[in-house]
């Protein structure tokens, strides 16, 4: 028994109130952050789901991840739940490339995956930041290993083909010379009197003694060439040991050329939040999380069913659709709800019976083009001759990324590393070409960051997401205007059909978007038929 | 008459963003259209990603990307301008992507190509009167 102490302690409760109390909302947060809550994606713990009327039948369409995990719940909780996928696979876009793959998009362009044994490539989903805490809570649960996936690599390449000479230049480089130029302007500025104004005196202090140190300036506030600088950005001959071991500092680049390099954006988009580490991958592929689903409600999927029309009336829901697997025979199959994930761009073209603000809901979001490139090299001459390992690249071409495999360190053969990722305007014009054509545009741009592009190529596949037949685009481009007019209706329940997906949230174009929409979607949807909402 | 009332409830509906940058994507890197002035070109190198060469279209999961070959909905160019701009159901808006003479080119390209025979021309203006009022946001 532990002895009783003259004053209690404080509970955690009486501990933020008075946190929050003396010192105003923000340092509530903070303090409510640094103990565990109210960071990341608003995922707190699975859903509970109590009192499913036995035999209450939910028709869920789509085996990707939202129509997998809400099959999950619903039948933990007490519902009897089938599932329709149009694929002859699950897990939707969570989904990775391995030798012996065929890919055929729409048009008949076909392409078969060449890796090596053991090497596989994610067209689609690659990276999970640490705060989408829904699925990191069910790879937990599914006992899905995860491991770190390298977003941030300071000795990776920036490459933009007007400045420097069209020379790629080292991340760490570029962004110790950035800071070091920036922080240099303002504390000049600061120490000529140019911002009193707006600057009092004691904060001139701090600020200046700030920039110093954020910006590895010397003590007469410059950043320049010499050892402060070079122990961010790296010395021309690094330190060694013995006689001759002295390093020699490097040059910085031109102030003139950062600023017009535009390069300070990839900087800026590895700030963000989706960005900041740590970001997991699942070993072995993405794949294994869609796999991990799959085990846990396999036995409720019927693979191969093109749905083409969803009724519904007072007495339940309708659904009909092609048996692709015997002849396309037109089948119907009956439940009393159903929870649709099947993406808006396919939804929006099929025979759904329900309120017309919900149509218009699901014709108001346009699908953004992607295409991922995937190319094996016969070895990691990243890592051998450049010392990268993991993270990105970027460049101003139109792959605007290669991204160095964060698994299989110092391996010997062949690796696979993601050769271009594109979005916007450049994806159009990438998804139009033949593949063959977007492989030889990859390798060449590819070549001006990496010499050993074209010696060392062994094969490659590209992903085009619009010409993929299944979802006929990448992920839903939602704008401020169409959420405001349309995204509650989405989200509603239609009498007895329910949306769930990456689009029906404000996580749009990550797995997070689809787990936390099914897990809404799916409670709701118990309060709705238990009666308690 | 009746064209401009339905662009005036069309243009109620209009979708109106470019930079917004969906979460898994760089959101960076937006291309460079400025080069592409030709019709043909502006159709290879955005359009037929989706509509496909001589603008066949597809079919996937039960849902197609219209074909624009023998498309009676070419009838009226101010139409296919508007869905340029605009954008309608998955396809995206083109508006902030491309000016009012590079809708216009790939508008009248695709009116006089694939057995599409329309003759009256869309002009840069017209397109200018239907452009979508941008709000800062999301220029």
């Amino acid at each position: 028994m532990p002895k009783p102490h003259h004053s209690l302690p404080f509970t955690r409760r009486q501990l933020l109130t008075r946190i929050g109390a003396l010192a105003g909302s923000v340092a509530l947060y903070q303090a409510m952050t640094s103990m565990g809550h109210a960071s990341g994606t608003d995922f707190t713990r699975p859903p509970s789901l109590h009192g499913a009327k036995k035999g209450t039948k939910i028709l869920v369409l789509g085996a990707g991840l939202a129509g997998m995990l809400s099959a999950y719940e619903l039948r933990k909780a007490g519902y009897d739940v089938q599932i329709l996928e149009f694929q002859n696979r699950s897990g939707g876009r969570n989904i990775s490339l391995r030798a012996g793959d065929t890919v055929t998009e729409l048009g008949g362009a076909t392409q078969k995956v060449l890796f090596a044994q053991g090497n596989y490539f994610n067209p689609g989903p690659w990276r999970i930041p640490y705060h989408h805490q829904g699925l990191l809570y069910y790879c937990r649960q599914f006992g899905i290993e995860l491991e770190p996936f390298i977003e941030v690599n300071h000795n990776a390449w920036l490459h933009s083909s007007n400045t420097f000479g069209g020379k790629s230049v080292r991340y760490r480089e570029f962004s110790a010379d950035f800071y070091g130029f920036t922080a240099e302007l303002l504390a000049k500025s600061i120490n000529q009197h140019k911002l009193d104004d707006i600057v009092s005196e004691d904060e001139n202090h701090y600020l200046i003694e700030a920039m110093k140190s954020w910006g590895a300036l010397t003590p007469d506030l410059s950043y320049t060439k010499g050892n402060i600088s070079s122990w961010r950005r790296g010395f021309e001959r690094p330190q060694g040991g013995g006689l001759e071991g002295a390093p020699v500092p490097s040059d910085v680049l031109s102030r003139k050329d950062i600023m017009k390099s535009g390069l300070w954006d990839w900087m800026a988009f590895n700030q963000r939040i989706d960005m900041q580490t740590t970001l997991f991958q699942p070993v072995g592929g993405m794949d294994q999380i869609g796999k991990g689903f799959a085990r846990q409600v396999k036995d409720l999927i019927t693979l191969n069913c093109k749905v083409t029309a969803i009724s519904q009336n007072e007495q339940g829901v309708t659904v009909t659709y092609n048996d692709m697997a015997h002849g396309g025979a037109v089948r119907q199959m009956q439940a009393d709800y159903c929870v649709c994930t099947i993406p808006l761009s396919i939804l929006s073209q099929l025979d759904v019976q329900v309120e017309d603000a919900m149509k218009a809901a699901i014709l108001a979001v346009p699908y953004a083009s992607s295409v991922k490139i995937g190319l094996e090299f016969k070895r990691r001459f990243w890592e051998e001759d450049e010392q990268i390992y993991g993270g990105i690249s970027f460049t101003d071409q139109p792959i605007s990324q290669i991204s160095y495999p964060s698994h299989g360190y110092f391996r010997k053969g062949p690796a696979v590393l993601l050769g271009g990722y594109l979005f916007g305007t450049p994806a159009y014009d990438y998804v139009g070409m033949p593949p063959q054509e977007r492989l030889e545009r990859a390798l060449e741009q590819g070549s001006v960051i990496h010499l050993q592009y074209q010696k060392e190529f062994s094969n490659g596949v590209s992903f085009a997401w619009s010409r993929t037949p299944w979802v006929m685009g990448c992920c839903s481009m939602w704008t401020e205007e169409a959420r405001r007019t349309h995204y509650k209706t989405l989200c509603s329940i239609d009498k007895r059909i329910v949306l769930a997906g990456e689009h029906a949230s404000y996580v749009g174009c990550w797995q997070e978007g689809a787990i936390l929409s099914a897990l809404d979607a799916i409670t709701r949807l118990h309060k709705r038929i238990v009666g308690a909402a | 008459m009746r064209n401009l009332y339905f662009y005036a409830v069309f243009l109620l509906f209009l979708v109106l963003t470019s930079t917004v940058t969906w979460a898994d994507s760089s959101g960076k890197i937006t291309g460079k259209t400025e080069s592409l002035s030709d019709g043909a070109d502006i159709y290879k190198h955005i359009c037929q990603s989706c509509h496909m060469s001589y603008g066949k279209g597809a079919e996937g999961a039960g849902a197609r990307f219209p074909a624009l070959a023998k498309n009676p909905k070419l009838q009226s160019g101010e139409y296919v301008a508007s869905v340029v701009l605009n954008g309608m159901g998955t396809m995206p808006w083109f508006a902030v992507t491309l000016n009012d003479q590079q809708v216009a080119n790939v508008v009248n390209y695709i009116r006089t190509h694939f057995d599409n025979h329309y003759t009256n021309a869309i002009k840069p203006d017209t397109v200018m009167m239907m452009r979508p009022h941008l709000t800062e946001e999301y220029e």
